[in-house]
């Protein structure tokens, strides 16, 4: 039972991800008056890529080769460790919430670094700009996670995904302020707007796709794919971390299925926010991005206040 | 054989090796050759005893009481006291030094010819034997001469490439600060002794209830200037980022990972130990000097370019982390929660030896590629990954242990050390609570930031193409310098991965401690080799981390390599950049890497720009023909620190100067008005 759980926990992130990329595209579209694509084209895409040929740029070295396995890895890795659709664990020994962000962390290195391998003008400014960006979500990301923490007086995921303090009255307003604070980081993490924009290549505002633009075949779509599994494990953490609603409980099939679809429901709704905020506003400029982190920090700051009020 | 080992002889016996060394080399310097081996061999022998005198110690958890000779004065004894926490930063010193010098046998061949081995030798083995003695000396006065024995040996390495004349400049700024705080310490020791009546460490804890609390309160303020002056902390640092480049880079890598920590080896003595019960603004002040200097420090890293001044301004951070540690064991114990006390002095010693560890893998790896580049100039640097694989290695394992990324040592001591501040914010109330939130954000930025540095000065330095012709001649270094990197690697994946362990005897030595006799600690090592605090508030497993890295990247490799499309084919082509010529110039700096967050922190930083644009016609102004933009970073400490002290006492010696006439009539009348104020002071 314990290595079904846990093989279901590392298969479900990657086999969603594209889905829920698939989900924003349509929404998208659809706000835009356009039919868009389906919402399985990122499969498509995906198995697409893994079956061209490469080009690797002269420049690089083995760090640009490793560096997509190690952000896919490190997806997979945080993606099974952290409440998906239950509120049980068989281990506990991955969930702690330091070693979630430490451990994407790694990701964030790695494709830092491989951005700056090819010696690109591209790819070192977006390294640059990643790294400025998520240095300063760090505090925003781990402050929201131990507001929580502090409430539900542990630091384990899936632990804290099995309480239902937050809707106590005492407990709801640090709760949503905590929220907020990680919504925002959310967004700059998975590359969103206002941060990001996963749509253009256009060099003045991309962050993500720069570090990734010497990438091809394989390497792109392991890169590709990695960047929408972290989009789901941030829609988890925000879903499960902060409301645990509908999360199996136990064993048990009926709790399991409506787990399951909890799960599912929690991805549609997380998508569609994204995709209705990527249509109605624009882009910041970068250097008002960090004000934006530093909110998020603070919305964070004052719900720990309020706990002890 | 365990017990020759546990034997105090044993100690003496490394002392002895390192003066037979330091004396021989000496004697040796006609021949480089034999000088670099007969200094060096001394050392690592001196060092593998000490190694494994302070693990035997440990391991058996004896202490030590020991003198040797008798001295001439009744206040001054030679005597010495080796506590668990003298043998483990005996064991922090050793197992520096082993691989400290035995990169040494082949760093220091480049200085064939070119300067006086012997003196190195001399100086490098004094350091060694000054380190030992001042973990171990069980009196003040012994103490301080170790102490003085330890700065002037390693002023001399400071100023050892003694052509260059900012290492001149460099070695003087560390020798007046280094003064300084040898005179706070000297008044703290003073006022010990006026109240307990000796120099002895143990009498003057015995004694310690006889000290008035303002006393104490002074007490602590000296140690804390003089002491921290040796660690570098914020804003006590400014010969730090001077001097550690300064110096020989296996001397780097021994001053930043061991001999700033000697600093932090007092503070836990004389605050946890002998100066105990103390009050609860001690705690407080250590503790913000920590989170200011963690994060500062790693700011100031951001700006810079050199190599070695960006891993000095890394020391001031990691000091700030452990001094978090250590203030808030101060806070805990005070008020009464000696178990979470104990967790927080364990972070503290973890973060410590984890320091040492890879701050001296970064440093020696930095030093093997100036040696190849003959720059400190990241600038110049780029594309080494291709000439210097194996250095390139060891320094990405460096950093990424010093940037906390799970399973390295790094991440397990900054895990502890939020544990214990995570604990401090959910304990305690209103002000004391907010301390802690202040506390723990600035380790949370700290972490962020010194990522993005590492990612900086990694890149910068052996990703992309070779920025300087130099490069292009790079080699990989000697084979003793590789030797030493990859055991210090070996050591820092060791120390993560068994971090169960390590806290394990750690606590051994944390209890140690008198005002730690009876305590559970709050931290206890689970069968899986976890950590888990007892609250069970978080619990973290390297062994678990390691294996489930292993099996999910091993998946994910063989799947994607060997499963899916073996058929592909891969092209190797030029970079894309729109065409244009690819050159060095298309390349990211150092500079451009950090000169985002530098305009986020532009008010903390404050970053100058400045152009010079020459035009081909002055008139028109379309045409430039060459321009040139100077960026600076204003040192906050330097303008509204330093700078105001030194107006003042030049201006106060202005005034000094009116009482020097140059007439001897006005001098002997001087006399004649002292003469008489002595006697009235006197009768």
């Amino acid at each position: 039972m314990d290595l079904f759980f846990l093989l279901t926990q590392i298969i479900l992130v990657p086999s969603v991800a594209p889905l829920a990329v698939g989900i924003i595209k349509k929404i998208k579209a659809r706000l835009q008056n356009r039919d868009g694509a389906s919402v399985l084209q990122p499969y498509s895409d995906l198995r697409k890529l893994f079956y061209k040929d490469e080009v690797v740029s002269s420049d690089a070295s083995w760090i640009f080769r490793a560096a997509p396995y190690v952000v896919f890895g490190v997806t997979i890795i945080a993606g099974a460790s952290i409440p998906l659709f239950s509120s049980f664990s068989s281990t506990h020994l991955m969930s702690d919430m330091l070693v979630i962000v430490y451990t994407l962390a790694i990701g964030t290195f790695f494709l830092a670094l491989a951005g700056m391998d090819v010696g690109s003008a591209f790819g070192g400014f977006g390294s640059s700009r990643e790294m400025t960006l998520s240095a300063l979500a760090e505090g925003g990301f781990i402050f929201s996670l131990l507001t929580i923490a502090i409430m539900t007086g542990t630091a384990d995921l899936f632990t804290i995904s099995g309480n239902t303090l937050f809707f106590d009255g005492q407990y709801l307003i640090p709760t949503i302020l905590a929220f907020s604070g990680f919504f925002i980081i959310l967004l700059a993490e998975t590359a969103r707007f206002p941060f990001d924009n996963p749509a253009t290549h256009l060099e003045l505002t991309m962050i993500h796709e720069a570090m990734i633009l010497e990438y091809s075949g394989k390497k792109l779509a392991l890169m590709e794919w990695a960047s929408a599994n972290k989009l789901v494990i941030f829609f988890m953490l925000g879903a499960n971390v902060f409301f645990p609603i509908g999360l199996a409980a136990s064993e048990s099939v009926g709790a399991l299925i409506i787990g399951l679809s909890a799960f599912f429901l929690k991805l549609g709704v997380f998508a569609a926010i994204i995709a209705v905020i990527e249509s109605v506003m624009a882009k910041f400029r970068f250097f008002r991005l960090p004000d934006l982190l530093i909110v998020s920090f603070i919305l964070n700051a004052v719900a720990i206040g309020l706990i002890y009020l | 054989m365990l017990t020759i080992i546990l034997s105090p002889l044993f100690f003496l016996t490394a002392l002895a090796l390192f003066g037979a060394g330091a004396i021989g080399s000496l004697f040796l310097q006609k021949n480089d050759k034999v000088t670099n081996w007969w200094s060096n061999s001394f050392a690592v022998l001196g060092t593998a005893l000490g190694l494994c005198f302070s693990s035997a110690a440990i391991y058996a958890g004896k202490e030590y009481d020991f003198m040797i000779g008798s001295s001439p004065f009744s206040l001054l004894s030679f005597s010495f006291h080796v506590d668990l926490l003298s043998s483990f930063f005996i064991f922090a010193i050793s197992l520096i030094g082993v691989f400290c010098s035995v990169y040494a046998f082949g760093y220091v061949t480049h200085y064939y010819g070119k300067y006086q081995l012997g003196t190195l030798g001399f100086f490098y083995n004094i350091l060694f034997l000054s380190l030992f003695l001042v973990v171990s000396s069980a009196n003040a006065l012994f103490f301080l001469i170790a102490w003085e024995l330890m700065s002037i040996a390693s002023y001399f390495l400071v100023v050892y490439d003694r052509n260059d004349p900012a290492n001149i400049k460099a070695g003087s700024l560390y020798l007046v600060m280094t003064y300084v705080g040898t005179a706070f310490i000297i008044l703290a020791f003073l006022f010990l002794y006026k109240y307990t009546g000796s120099f002895d460490f143990s009498a003057i804890a015995s004694g310690i209830a006889l000290v008035p609390q303002s006393v104490k309160n002074a007490i602590f303020i000296f140690a804390l200037i003089g002491f921290g002056i040796k660690a570098g902390i914020i804003p006590l640092h400014i010969w730090l980022p001077a001097a550690h480049p300064a110096a020989p880079s296996h001397v780097s890598a021994l001053m930043s990972g061991v001999m700033i920590k000697t600093g932090i080896y007092m503070m836990m003595r004389l605050f946890l130990d002998i100066l105990q019960p103390v009050p609860l603004w001690w705690g407080e002040t250590v503790l913000v000097i920590g989170a200011v200097s963690s994060l500062l420090g790693v700011l100031y890293a951001l700006t810079e370019h050199d190599i070695k001044r960006l891993l000095a301004y890394h020391s001031i951070e990691n000091i700030g982390i452990i001094l978090l540690g250590l203030g808030s064991a101060l806070i805990f114990y005070t008020l009464g929660v000696p178990s979470l006390a104990l967790l927080s002095f364990i972070a503290a010693l973890f973060h410590t030896i984890n320091h040492a560890i890879f701050k001296s893998l970064l440093f020696l790896s930095a030093g093997s590629v100036i040696n190849e580049v003959h720059t400190k100039n990241m600038e110049e640097y780029g594309g080494l990954i291709k000439y210097m694989p194996s250095t390139a290695l060891f320094f990405l394992i460096g950093s990424m242990a010093i940037s906390a990324l799970p399973p390295l040592n790094g991440f397990f001591s900054e895990w502890l050390t939020y544990q214990s501040l995570f604990q401090g914010i959910t304990s305690f109330h209103y002000s004391l609570r907010w301390i802690f939130v202040l506390a723990a954000s600035s380790l949370v930025f700290t972490g962020g930031l010194a990522l993005m540095c590492f990612a900086k000065a990694f890149g910068a330095i052996f990703l992309a193409r070779p920025r300087s012709g130099e490069v292009l001649h790079a080699k990989e270094s000697a084979m003793p310098m590789r030797v030493a990197m990859g055991l210090l690697s070996i050591v820092t994946i060791f120390f993560g991965i068994f971090s169960g362990y390590v806290t394990r005897f750690l606590e051994q030595i944390a209890a140690s401690l008198d005002i730690f006799h009876t305590t559970t600690s709050f931290v206890s090592v689970t069968p899986k080799l976890g950590l888990l605090l007892t609250d069970g508030f978080a619990r973290v497993s390297a062994p678990v981390i390691l294996g489930f890295f292993a099996v999910v990247f091993g998946i994910v490799v063989i799947s994607v390599r060997f499963l899916v499309n073996r058929k592909q084919k891969i092209v190797v082509g030029k970079t894309w950049d729109c065409g244009t010529t690819l050159g060095p110039r298309m390349e990211i700096t150092s500079t451009g890497f950090a000169r985002s967050i530098i305009l986020v922190f532009k008010s903390v930083l404050k970053p100058s720009l400045q152009r010079e644009v020459r035009y081909h016609d002055e008139q028109s102004r379309y045409f430039s023909h060459s321009g040139k933009v100077s960026m600076h970073v204003i040192d906050m400490y330097q303008q509204y620190f330093y700078e105001p002290i030194n107006t003042m006492i030049n201006g106060l010696s202005l005034r000094v100067k009116n009482i020097q006439g140059g007439n001897i009539n006005v001098y002997i009348s001087y006399i004649f008005i002292a003469l008489i104020i002595s006697l009235y002071v006197v009768l």
